[in-house]
């Protein structure tokens, strides 16, 4: 009987499987035997088996541009995350019908693509058309000036991108927060601050850091705002990957620092799950 | 990655979308087949489809199939990938520089016959790319070149050499392009600097102009990659000077934008598309034809009229007038990219350009 049941199971896990293998794993093969590839004589690239490019990322340059790629797109986790949790929270205390009608505003942001994110906070960032007018207006500032490109307008663009994915991975956590746990410690005199604090974060503790990881994975992708928001110094790996991509054509050189940026991935998944991920 | 399409090498769709024929009249139909031609789609692919493919067709009675070409490169991949399968995804195409250097060390185009392009004597050598052996395999198409553009309110006088770039009172004013490969900053820096563009032959040339360029870093405000949002920041005086395309500022210029381009008195930046057939097209014949129309002065001066592009043939043999011609070129020698170096040393190049840009 039991083996009968796995067997079915099994079986009906056949047609995903070939579906992930066809989609995921091939081309990941096949950009893993890209970044290993070795030039021709004309200018070209053959199979074979070369450690150049990986060579060639390992100096200083591009080890930092790694390295700031990883903390940026943490610190844009960290801040999104702090925006989206207390939201949320609130928004599962609303009634239903308002509660969907929050949801679909929120799914709604997401159509919003990276590029006119981008281009939308350029407008509002620059010194003719946005933010710093309004300053003047107000008397904050003297003189109407630029905020882009820097690494504030970078940051601010991305957190905005990733506010909204924050809030839809933490929703169904604290919609499913049992509300008992929340009363007892209000019963017992804990005031409604010490009560976020020590019952629910501890109890979503999961969600929030998978949400975290999530995003993090999400905004190391991003091409765009890091390119048209910030400068050289702001640009991320990705935007290096997609320079040797599409301008220099430099595919073998691209596909090998997707290899490190799969690799940054991998190991921030596995090492939060295994450090934070336990249950508490 | 729409966003940092441009106009010239970048913009092409990736789709191509070679289905459009022209609307020309049904008598002129010919015998044989339309051939396919690939132009960098957008802005130019419809300016030819309005202004030069219906001029060929009534001189010649060929019909053409309109081909938008996308990246350089990955219309070289396209091509390269289509010989393996002994097809050519056009018939004939323009293609930039570098990708074009590329694609003769891999002896991905045909050999023209030359006795079959007269007009070839019309066109300077430096327009005729030629494989080792002397044979021809490109021929100039189109021209345009990146001067030094001024936003007028906020810079009255505008600079007339390329060394503004470097004075300390432009300091974050400057936009430039992001690129070694579409700024072509290493010959004007040479040119500028160092008396031309023979100091880039070597490794230790080449990085004795990057210790040069790397001063105008702290002046860059914007290293851009799209020309759309430099525009913007140009008109707007946001960013007041920096190298922008010659023909698009004449036409900011030209709807009322405070945008002035001036050509440095070391020359603009001369960059050009060239036809290239690849190896498996057909309609051999039809396209010598076609190239041949191309370099006729007519033509030339076509372009210039209405797509705004450089000729690629001498200007004494056209019939601009003086404003027209300057609308589109100047009489001093411009600065020639040298896309050779960008594949011999592509990768130094790019690194040491990253780098440097970063600060």
């Amino acid at each position: 009987m039991q083996e009968g049941t796995r067997l079915t199971r099994s079986i009906g896990l056949i047609p995903s499987s070939v579906m992930i293998g066809i989609f995921f794993m091939v081309p990941f093969v096949l950009i893993l035997l890209t970044s290993v590839s070795v030039p021709t004589a004309d200018g070209d690239y053959q199979l074979g088996f070369s450690l150049e490019h990986f060579d060639r990322f390992a100096s200083w340059f591009y080890i930092e541009r790694a390295l700031f790629s990883a903390g940026l797109c943490a610190l844009i986790a960290l801040l999104s995350l702090l925006i989206a949790f207390p939201f949320t929270y609130m928004l599962t205390q609303f009634g239903p019908r308002s509660q969907t009608v929050w949801l679909i505003y929120i799914l709604a942001q997401l159509s919003l693509s990276e590029v006119l994110i981008a281009f939308s906070w350029q407008i509002l960032l620059s010194r003719t058309g946005g933010i710093a007018n309004i300053l003047v207006w107000v008397g904050l500032a003297e003189k109407s000036f630029s905020m882009a490109p820097s690494a504030g307008a970078v940051l601010a663009a991305l957190v905005y991108l990733a506010v909204p994915f924050s809030v839809l991975l933490l929703y169904p956590a604290l919609s499913r927060l049992d509300r008992s746990l929340t009363e007892a410690a209000r019963t017992l005199g804990a005031s409604p601050l010490r009560t976020f604090f020590t019952v629910v974060v501890p109890v979503t503790r999961p969600a929030i850091i998978s949400g975290g990881v999530t995003i993090f994975v999400l905004t190391l992708g991003a091409i765009i705002v890091p390119q048209v928001l910030g400068k050289p110094e702001h640009w991320t790996l990705s935007v290096l990957i997609t320079d040797q991509a599409i301008f220099n054509f430099n595919m073998p050189f691209a596909s090998a620092l997707a290899v490190v940026l799969l690799v940054i991935s991998a190991s921030v998944i596995y090492g939060v799950t295994k450090f934070f991920g336990g249950k508490s | 990655m729409k966003s940092t399409f441009t106009r010239r090498r970048f913009m092409g769709t990736a789709a191509a979308t070679g289905v459009a024929t022209l609307a020309a009249p049904s008598i002129l139909r010919a015998a044989g087949e339309p051939i396919k031609v690939g132009t960098y789609g957008g802005f130019f692919e419809s300016s030819f489809k309005e202004f030069i493919f219906p001029e060929f067709t009534k001189a010649t009675g060929i019909e053409v199939n309109s081909v938008a070409v996308p990246t350089g490169e990955t219309w070289l991949v396209q091509i390269k990938n289509a010989a393996r399968a002994k097809t050519a995804p056009a018939d004939v195409s323009l293609m930039a520089g570098i990708p074009r250097n590329n694609g003769a060390r891999q002896k991905l185009f045909q050999t023209l016959d030359e006795s079959k392009l007269p007009n070839l004597k019309n066109m300077p050598d430096r327009f005729q790319d030629r494989y080792e052996d002397g044979g021809l395999y490109g021929v100039g198409g189109v021209s345009w070149y990146i001067t030094l553009c001024t936003n007028s309110d906020e810079i009255p006088v505008a600079p007339e050499s390329w060394a503004a770039l470097w004075d300390s009172q432009y300091e974050g004013k400057i936009g430039l392009l992001g690129l070694a490969t579409n700024s072509f900053l290493l010959e004007v820096t040479a040119t500028t600097f160092f008396g031309g563009t023979d100091i880039l032959d070597t490794k230790e040339g080449i990085q004795k102009v990057f210790d040069k360029l790397s001063e105008v870093v702290p002046n860059v405000r914007l290293w851009y990659k799209d020309e759309g949002s430099f525009q913007q920041q140009l008109q707007d005086g946001e960013i007041p000077m920096g190298q922008y395309y010659h023909d698009v500022a004449g036409l900011a210029a030209a709807e009322g934008f405070p945008v002035v381009s001036t050509f440095p008195k070391e020359g603009g930046i001369l960059d050009s598309g060239y036809w290239i057939v690849p190896e498996y097209a057909n309609a051999v014949d039809e396209v010598h034809e076609f190239i041949n129309f191309m370099s006729t002065p007519e033509t030339q001066a076509l372009l210039s009229r209405n797509v705004g592009t450089a000729p690629v043939i001498n200007t004494d043999l056209m019939d601009l007038s003086e404003a027209e011609l300057a609308a589109v070129a100047s009489p001093l020698e411009p600065i020639i990219p040298r896309y050779d170096i960008y594949q011999e040393h592509a990768a130094w190049i790019s690194d040491t350009w990253n780098k440097m840009i970063a600060g």
